[in-house]
């Protein structure tokens, strides 16, 4: 694995094709999130942000368990918080890990004008490269997840990396080591994948979460980070985990057809115009009066 | 002439050497202002939309400074084109000679143009020109400033956040379509076009044959003044 985040699959605003891809078949990682077992601790945020050097945030109380709205440029981890009544009467505190979820096909990737200032290895994980980022906030549109935050000082986007330094090192995320009650792990996609499954399935067999599944959508080909979910037929009472999240299609017809159609239009005027040049030439008023002097 | 007479000239004058006034000096060094920061903002904002294009951005300075400028050069261009609407905005009405002069359009394209009506200070193409700038700059900055502070647009109306994208791109590309064939009659088509919006001055001539109406009201005016 230590050489897996060297091998990019994938590069954002990139003219041609991508050096060296796929000469190695490499595994893909996930995280798996476990809601079921999270207690809202909060290590997770505290391991992020001691990791990636940011200190703690200052908090805002409303009047439940979460801490802030919203991950930010410099707290890229944050455990949602949800007061949720089941159908029989019975509250349930649904507490979910929110962060980048490492999408197979990323939607900020697809959006970015910025030759290689997002970068997708061959291991899935889906990183921002500060030095190229250009700071035009066009992943904000482009990820179906509101992920990507902007650094007003240094003018760059960030977001969680997946502890991609980490994982080349041969080392699990930050905040996977932190977690107490193991409801966060690391591996490949396959075990985790299957991991969730058998997790679900106790809780479908053993409990009374009979929609227990996995959240793993498709519409963006799959994520890197998966959860398991008492009920996953209700994503949106996780702190508004999307049903069914997509790459916009504003943004897929921005970056597909419409490029193309735009790019041929601007050709087209301006061969257009040559052709008239060439065809009928300037309009002069000096020459007009001699030419219409010649005829009569 | 002095500066400060050019300056105060109404642009209804003609000299006795036969040059008309078409552009006061504020009128060119506005258009100057459009002509800069909108070139800005196409070599950056084409940089942006395709990657094949992002050497554009390279050439004013690297994306990241092209990312910072652009939306204030956007601002500049806003504001200069806000001008230009309170400058010219009764001169821009469409008229019965215009209706007249767009029937008979296929023969300013082919340069026949003595088959065409007489129209007064700008043509009906100028006019659709400048109406496209004004609406499309308007519609710009409300996008612009959308996809500026995209952050802010909350999550839950985050529709806004793709018709900003959308109505941007759109409407540059339809201003880039108008300011392809501005460019192109201003400097190559129309001879004396350039140089008036440089100098200021046309020849009676040009101002006969391309802008009879006005060039008629310019002479009683100044044969008025005598």
């Amino acid at each position: 694995m230590s050489q897996a985040t060297l091998q990019i699959r994938r590069i954002s605003g990139h003219a041609g094709p991508v050096p060296g891809a796929g000469v190695e078949r490499a595994q893909q990682v996930c995280k798996l999130v476990d809601t079921t077992t999270c207690i809202g601790c909060k290590a997770c945020e505290v391991a992020c942000l001691e990791w990636n050097g940011y200190t703690f945030s200052d908090t805002v109380f409303d009047n439940t368990y979460q801490t802030m709205p919203e991950t930010a440029w410099n707290y890229w981890n944050l455990i949602r918080f949800n007061e949720h009544e089941r159908a029989d009467g019975t509250l349930m505190l649904l507490m979910r890990k929110d962060q980048c979820m490492h999408c197979a096909e990323p939607g900020c990737l697809a959006a970015c004008p910025a030759d290689g200032a997002i970068v997708q290895y061959a291991n899935g994980i889906v990183d921002f490269q500060q030095e190229y980022c250009i700071g035009c906030g066009y992943c904000v549109s482009g990820c179906p997840f509101n992920i990507p935050k902007f650094n007003s000082s240094t003018k760059k986007m960030f977001k969680c990396t997946l502890c991609a330094d980490r994982v080349n090192e041969g080392l699990e995320p930050a905040c996977i080591k932190a977690c107490p009650t193991g409801c966060l792990h690391f591996g490949t996609k396959d075990d985790m994948k299957e991991l969730a499954e058998t997790r679900a399935q106790q809780l479908r067999e053993h409990s009374d979460f009979e929609k227990a599944g996995v959240y793993d959508p498709a519409g963006v080909g799959g994520t890197g980070v998966i959860y398991v979910l008492h009920d996953a037929s209700n994503p949106e009472a996780y702190g508004g985990l999307p049903r069914n999240p997509r790459i916009p299609w504003v943004v897929r017809l921005w970056k597909g057809p419409a490029k193309w159609i735009g790019n041929l239009a601007m050709l087209g005027g301006i061969i257009g115009v040559t052709l008239h040049y060439l065809r009928f030439g300037p309009k002069q008023v000096e020459d007009r009066r001699e030419q219409k002097g010649g005829q009569t | 002439m002095s500066v400060s007479h050019v300056i105060s000239t109404p642009r209804t004058t003609s000299d006795a050497s036969g040059r008309i006034l078409r552009y006061t000096l504020a009128e060119r060094v506005n258009h100057w202002i459009a002509g800069v920061s909108y070139l800005y903002c196409l070599l950056t904002g084409l940089a942006f939309w395709s990657p094949n294009l992002f050497w554009m951005a390279v050439i004013v300075g690297g994306g990241p400074s092209a990312r910072f400028w652009h939306p204030w050069f956007g601002l500049a261009f806003t504001a200069s084109v806000l001008w230009m609407y309170k400058v010219w905005r009764s001169d821009m009405l469409t008229t019965d000679a215009d209706r007249a002069w767009w029937k008979g359009v296929r023969y300013y394209i082919r340069n026949e143009d003595e088959n065409l009506p007489p129209i007064g200070r700008f043509n009906y193409g100028q006019k659709l020109f400048f109406w496209l700038m004004f609406y499309g700059t308007i519609l710009l900055l409300l996008s612009g400033v959308a996809l500026w502070f995209v952050e802010s647009i909350p999550w839950s109306l985050r529709w806004l956040r793709y018709l900003a994208v959308a109505v941007h791109v759109a409407v540059a590309l339809a201003t880039i379509g108008g300011f392809i064939i501005h460019v192109y009659m201003g400097t190559a088509m129309v001879r004396g076009g350039f140089t008036s919006i440089i100098r200021g001055e046309v020849s009676s001539a040009w101002a006969r044959m391309h802008h009879r109406l006005w060039y008629e009201q310019v002479a009683r005016k100044t044969s008025g003044q005598k």
